[in-house]
């Protein structure tokens, strides 16, 4: 029980990350890898806050939500904007560049070591009820996963910068001709989806680590994620983070000879039997 | 085929035909830079003396290099997991040396093998689906090698590889001595002999059909050339050279580390084949002397600024020069053949 709730949480912590780049990829059809990068970025504000300036741990989430953001206007407007019309290689080797070059100036910067964390007292510690352990912290992803899932989900349904954004996306050049600023919604779209790579690689230090090789690490996961989600489908997504988290760590826990080969597995025969990932719809 | 279309509509279309076919076999002939070309590794062998490691590191890239460009060039199957070939193609060496079966060619052949046995299974997992889900599958086949080879470490020896792999002479004849100097005259010879079968694969029909498969896959069958069968076919072809990449990387250091099976490998290969130009046979070899030569120079320095400047000039690449080295060098050729051109006619008027 315990195994399957850290598997939730780990879950909930790829949704986070994974959920800009399930919308950057599935609704722009930007393949980018760089994604893991501003996940980086909110992780390395939320540490040098608290380490170095002395801010307590919820106070620098915002900050590892909105310098992420910005990071991400300044590089739509400077870059992605051009590439939106560009082969998906184009796209992979643009972003792969960035990659590099953010791996190398956080290790200039920050050196090679990883980063520590000390979650304040009250986030720390476990609860114990009959039969399961739950880390207070875990519970504390869970949660904040729960609300990011409702609230995205909600906005793109009910609000009108939701409904703008799927006519934009499933047909931008009617939605230009109906008067919708396309290229603002995309801007403002790309900097929420980094914001929120921003706050679950905030969250996330505890858990997943933070060093220079960050977007690396990682970057097969929120892959899998969005591929096997259906891009665009934060639902989808979802489901698909929860399942990932949850047989990432059962598989590491039971089967360690094999490690993430069980993984990669899976994600090849989905994407063979469903290309369009298992939540997705196929695209016309 | 446009060509042959176009000129039909010229006044006798029997010798238009024939003409475009008389221009289409002579394309296929060496032209003077090629020849040129090959001088380098030549004159490299006598000019850098103490560098045969570096030479041959290079050779070897190139031909990986080359088996991309054949399924990525020509074919235009993306790949992000053609480490995969590489790295079976390393181990077959590396655990064949082990049990005192160290004849090069041999392992050339056995590798070569296993490398396509591995490709033409994966290649049926690349005929559906898009760019992205062929990326994700050549990515995901990648990785789960590197797993594997990762945890078994009882036969491929882990994180640590396979050290000391003893490798019999050349032919019996040439032993691979200490600075590396046989090493890179055999690396050259098998990337020679290779690039050569490569040329005439490229040149026949069959790799004209890859052109025409690449530019429009829907009209192809129309023509009668059977898609998804040329697809395996190069794909495993691709594989093949790939393994033979491998083994000999691994003949020549006489070791197999696990990191040749790593992403790195893959994005590096792919970066090195954009960055010469693809679908010209010699863009992967040209990419493959730029950016080992840079790596030697600028990792000297501090490898992390080398990685920096490794992304930076890819964000370049693709925000300035989308055809790499050898697509921009023609793009400038063809312009100014132009301008000369319209002022010859410019005078003339």
């Amino acid at each position: 029980m315990t195994i399957i709730f850290d598997g939730i949480a780990f879950g909930m912590l790829l949704f986070l990350i994974s959920v800009g780049l399930s919308v950057t990829l599935g609704l722009m059809n930007f393949v980018n890898l760089a994604h893991g990068v501003f996940a980086m970025v909110g992780g390395y504000v939320c540490v040098v806050l608290l380490n170095d300036w002395g801010v307590p741990f919820l106070a620098t989430i915002p900050f590892a939500i909105i310098v992420p953001g910005i990071v991400g206007v300044i590089l739509e407007r400077l870059l992605y904007r051009r590439l939106y019309e560009a082969s998906d290689l184009d796209q992979v080797l643009f972003s792969l560049g960035l990659v590099f070059m953010a791996v190398a100036a956080t290790h200039y910067f920050f050196g090679a070591r990883q980063q520590p964390l000390h979650l304040p007292g009250f986030l720390s510690g476990q609860i114990h009820l009959p039969g399961v352990d739950i880390g207070v912290y875990r519970l504390f992803l869970v949660i904040a996963g729960i609300i990011v899932a409702v609230g995205l989900q909600w906005s793109v349904i009910r609000t009108s910068f939701g409904a703008r954004l799927r006519a934009a996306v499933d047909n931008q050049r009617t939605a230009r001709g109906l008067g919708i600023d396309v290229n603002r919604i995309f801007m403002l779209t790309f900097a929420l989806g980094s914001a929120l790579a921003g706050l679950g690689g905030a969250l996330g230090v505890e858990m997943l680590g933070l060093d220079p090789e960050f977007p690396v690490k990682y970057l097969v996961y929120f892959l899998i994620v969005v591929t096997v989600g259906g891009g665009g489908n934060i639902l989808g997504s979802l489901w698909a983070a929860l399942l990932l988290g949850v047989a990432d760590m059962a598989g590491k826990y039971y089967v360690p000879q094999i490690g993430a080969f069980i993984i990669y597995a899976i994600m090849v025969v989905i994407l063979i039997f469903r290309p369009q990932g298992l939540f997705g719809r196929a695209h016309q | 085929m446009t060509s042959v279309v176009s000129s039909a509509a010229a006044p006798d279309p029997a010798t238009a035909i024939h003409d475009s076919l008389r221009r289409y076999r002579r394309s296929a002939d060496w032209k003077p830079l090629e020849y040129l070309f090959w001088c380098l590794p030549v004159a490299a062998y006598f000019l850098f003396p103490g560098n045969y490691l570096l030479l041959s590191q290079i050779a070897v890239t190139s031909l990986f290099a080359l088996s991309l460009d054949l399924i990525f060039g020509y074919a235009g199957i993306i790949s992000l997991g053609h480490a995969a070939f590489f790295g079976i193609g390393a181990y077959t060496v590396g655990l064949l040396g082990l049990r005192g079966m160290g004849d090069p060619l041999t392992g050339l052949v056995l590798a070569a093998l296993f490398a396509a046995i591995l490709g033409f299974l994966s290649s049926f997992l690349l005929l559906r689906g898009s760019d992205l889900a062929r990326l994700m599958v050549t990515l995901g086949v990648a990785l789960m090698l590197y797993e594997l080879a990762n945890k078994f470490s009882g036969i491929t020896g882990g994180v640590d590889g396979i050290p000391g792999i003893e490798i019999k002479p050349v032919l019996g004849l040439f032993e691979f001595d200490l600075y590396g100097r046989v090493g890179y005259i055999y690396a050259v010879a098998v990337l020679f002999v290779l690039f050569w079968v490569a040329r005439r694969i490229v040149h026949s029909p069959f790799g004209q059909s890859l052109r025409g498969i690449q530019m429009n896959a829907q009209r192809m069958p129309a023509l009668g050339a059977p898609v998804n069968r040329r697809l395996v076919a190069v794909y495993t072809l691709g594989a093949a050279y790939a393994g033979v990449a491998g083994a000999v990387l691994a003949q020549t250091n006489q070791f197999v580390s696990l990191s040749v099976l790593g992403f790195e490998n893959s994005a590096d290969l792919l970066l090195i084949l954009i960055l010469g130009g693809t679908g010209r046979l010699y863009g992967g070899l040209i990419g493959a002397i730029v950016f080992i030569v840079a790596k030697h120079f600028l990792s000297d320095l501090n490898p992390q600024y080398w990685q920096f400047w490794l992304g930076l000039a890819l964000v370049l690449l693709v925000m300035f020069a989308r055809g790499g080295i050898l697509g921009t060098a023609a793009q400038w050729a063809q312009k100014r053949r132009q301008r000369a051109q319209s002022r010859a006619t410019g005078s003339a008027a």
